[in-house]
């Protein structure tokens, strides 16, 4: 049975393409506020455990629970809903909106008014719309955003669109954060401050993350455990430091 | 004196067009598919007026109000039923095909109704004509479509760049899968553009039949089709350019009728779509397409 302190529980995890089994046999045990790094080579299946947990593949076996509830099989505005969200390994932000709009699309379904108040710009739609505008600088500014924020998206230089993918994820007010390479391209230097940015996000918003990441200084730096996948299988999982040194896990990175 | 009312027509039925492509241009701005059904949703609206005003001898508020109720539902119920199926097709030739089908269904539905008979529309706007001068009448049709086409453009324009329900047809219309991991409700988005381009239609069926009076199960065709002109060449998926088109054709077609030849105003509207695809495909708004690598 779950403990009471696991946010992210899932058992038996697969799904399968025409033969290929690209998830098999998933199983993951996430702590609430743990930082928890999904590796592997590429095609190992990471981004595609990414999908299953977020409802965009359906699985063809397996229960995820997030928080004890059973989230399998629900659609992805649900699992959204539920208390996951996501970025992308390629950028996919909305790149003719503004940096402030993309924030604002993520702060969706957390502010209400009705769309007639909208039209007719009553009292109502431009006190929530107010507050959205506030929420979302507030959440730019943890990310050094707020002064791009009447950008479009597209004009941001890349690492601040990778930052910007975060920001958008968090403004749906998630339990679980999935990064799927967050610090991909990014140089070392931006990547020392995206390290320090998660580990920040993580305790201001009392988030639980998971990432997929190669960046094994990354891995290494901010990931308290591992789970490393290999061909859809779990090869090891554990504690960082015991995972990395695991000779398996070295072979599979490093071919023979 | 001539030219000056055979311009301001052209910018009352331009008007008209460009209300029609308004619906046109979100609907594929956002779903991504073109509504040929659009056309007689417009002639759906007409007949609703007809019913309830000469018919049915009903205040015309009434039968304006029911029209764009009708309309929004049907709108609403064809994206449903019709084209929300057909949302995963590999091709969009398969929603195409389909809205032609519609297109086809709701003529014939009108046929079987209403009959082939013309119908004679009784104009539902009470304003009366403004004289300048001796020669220049200005209707009160005109000023009607012209204002009412104005500010649905500025309304629509600030609900779909001020408001979450914009803001999510925006995101939808840019990546529908990255919406739906933030939480945006694709299908309502899309029923929600659906809604608003039927209830556009509606109004644009009332403004064109107080205009031109002769209703057949036919009468959205045309304009429906060439609004669809008037989308492409403003840049079909832009909202302004869905009005400076519709008024753009609407002036073409009307100088056309009066100087070159009536019987050819209709083939010179298709020649400019011939030549803009030709020339400038994105219309004078539309964006730069890019090619996914």
């Amino acid at each position: 049975m779950a403990l009471i302190n696991t946010l992210l529980e899932v058992d038996h995890l697969s799904i399968s393409f025409g033969g290929l089994r690209a998830v098999d046999d998933l199983n993951l045990s996430i702590k609430k506020g743990e930082l928890y790094g999904l590796i592997g080579p590429n095609g190992a299946g990471k981004t595609t455990a990414f999908n299953l947990l977020t409802g965009v593949y359906k699985p063809n076996e397996g229960i995820i629970r997030l928080d004890g509830r059973n989230i399998t099989g629900l659609r992805t505005i649900d699992i959204n809903k539920a208390g996951i969200a996501r970025t992308f390994q390629n950028i996919r932000l909305f790149k003719d909106l503004t940096v402030l709009d993309n924030v604002k699309v993520g702060l969706h379904n957390l502010y209400h008014y009705s769309t007639l108040a909208a039209i007719l710009r009553l009292p109502s739609y431009r006190k929530v719309e107010r507050q959205m505008d506030e929420r979302a600088y507030e959440l730019l500014e943890v990310f050094g955003l707020k002064e791009s924020a009447l950008l479009k998206a597209s004009q941001l230089p890349y690492g601040k669109q990778r930052k910007l993918e975060i920001a958008r994820a968090l403004a749906t007010n998630p339990k679980l954060l999935l990064l799927d390479e967050p610090a991909a391209g990014m140089n070392p230097q931006e990547t020392k401050e995206l390290m320090e940015t998660i580990t920040f996000i993580r305790d201001k918003f009392h988030l639980t993350v998971l990432l997929i990441e190669h960046d094994m200084k990354l891995v290494a730096g901010i990931c308290e455990r591992l789970t490393v996948l290999n061909f859809g299988r779990v090869l090891a999982e554990g504690p960082t430091s015991e995972v990395l040194k695991n000779p398996e896990v070295i072979t599979a990175y490093l071919g023979e | 004196m001539a030219f000056l009312s055979y311009l301001i027509n052209g910018i009352s039925l331009g008007a008209v067009y460009a209300i029609i492509a308004l619906g046109y241009t979100m609907v594929y701005g956002i779903a991504k598919m073109l509504n040929f059904a659009h056309g007689d949703v417009i002639m759906v609206g007409c007949y609703t007026v007809f019913s309830v005003v000469s018919m049915m001898h009903l205040p015309v508020w009434l039968g304006i109000l029911l029209s764009i109720v009708v309309c929004t539902v049907l709108g609403v119920t064809i994206e449903a039923v019709a084209y929300r199926p057909l949302r995963q097709a590999s091709s969009s030739l398969t929603v195409l095909i389909t809205a032609i089908g519609v297109s086809y269904l709701l003529q014939n539905l009108a046929l079987l109704i209403f009959g082939a008979n013309t119908k004679a529309f009784t104009s539902v706007v009470p304003i009366k004509a403004v004289k300048i001068g001796d020669k220049l009448t200005i209707t009160g049709e005109t000023i009607v479509t012209v204002l009412a086409c104005i500010i649905i453009m500025i309304v629509l324009t600030l609900f779909v760049n001020r408001t979450k329900a914009g803001r999510a047809m925006l995101a939808v219309s840019e990546d529908k899968g990255a919406a739906q991991l933030m939480g945006i409700n694709v299908n309502r988005t899309i029923s929600l553009t659906f809604a608003i381009g039927s209830a556009l239609a509606a109004v644009a069926g009332v403004l064109l039949c107080s205009a031109y009076p002769s209703l057949t199960p036919y009468t959205g065709s045309m304009p429906g089709i060439k609004a669809f002109v008037a989308a492409v060449f403003g840049g079909i998926g832009s909202i302004p350019g869905a009005f400076i088109g519709g008024i753009i054709l609407g002036i073409i077609e009307n100088l056309s009728k009066a100087y070159i030849s009536s019987q050819l105003a209709d083939a010179i509207v298709f020649m400019v779509l011939i030549i803009v695809l030709m020339v400038k495909p994105t219309g004078i708004l539309g964006k730069k397409i890019q090619e996914k690598v």
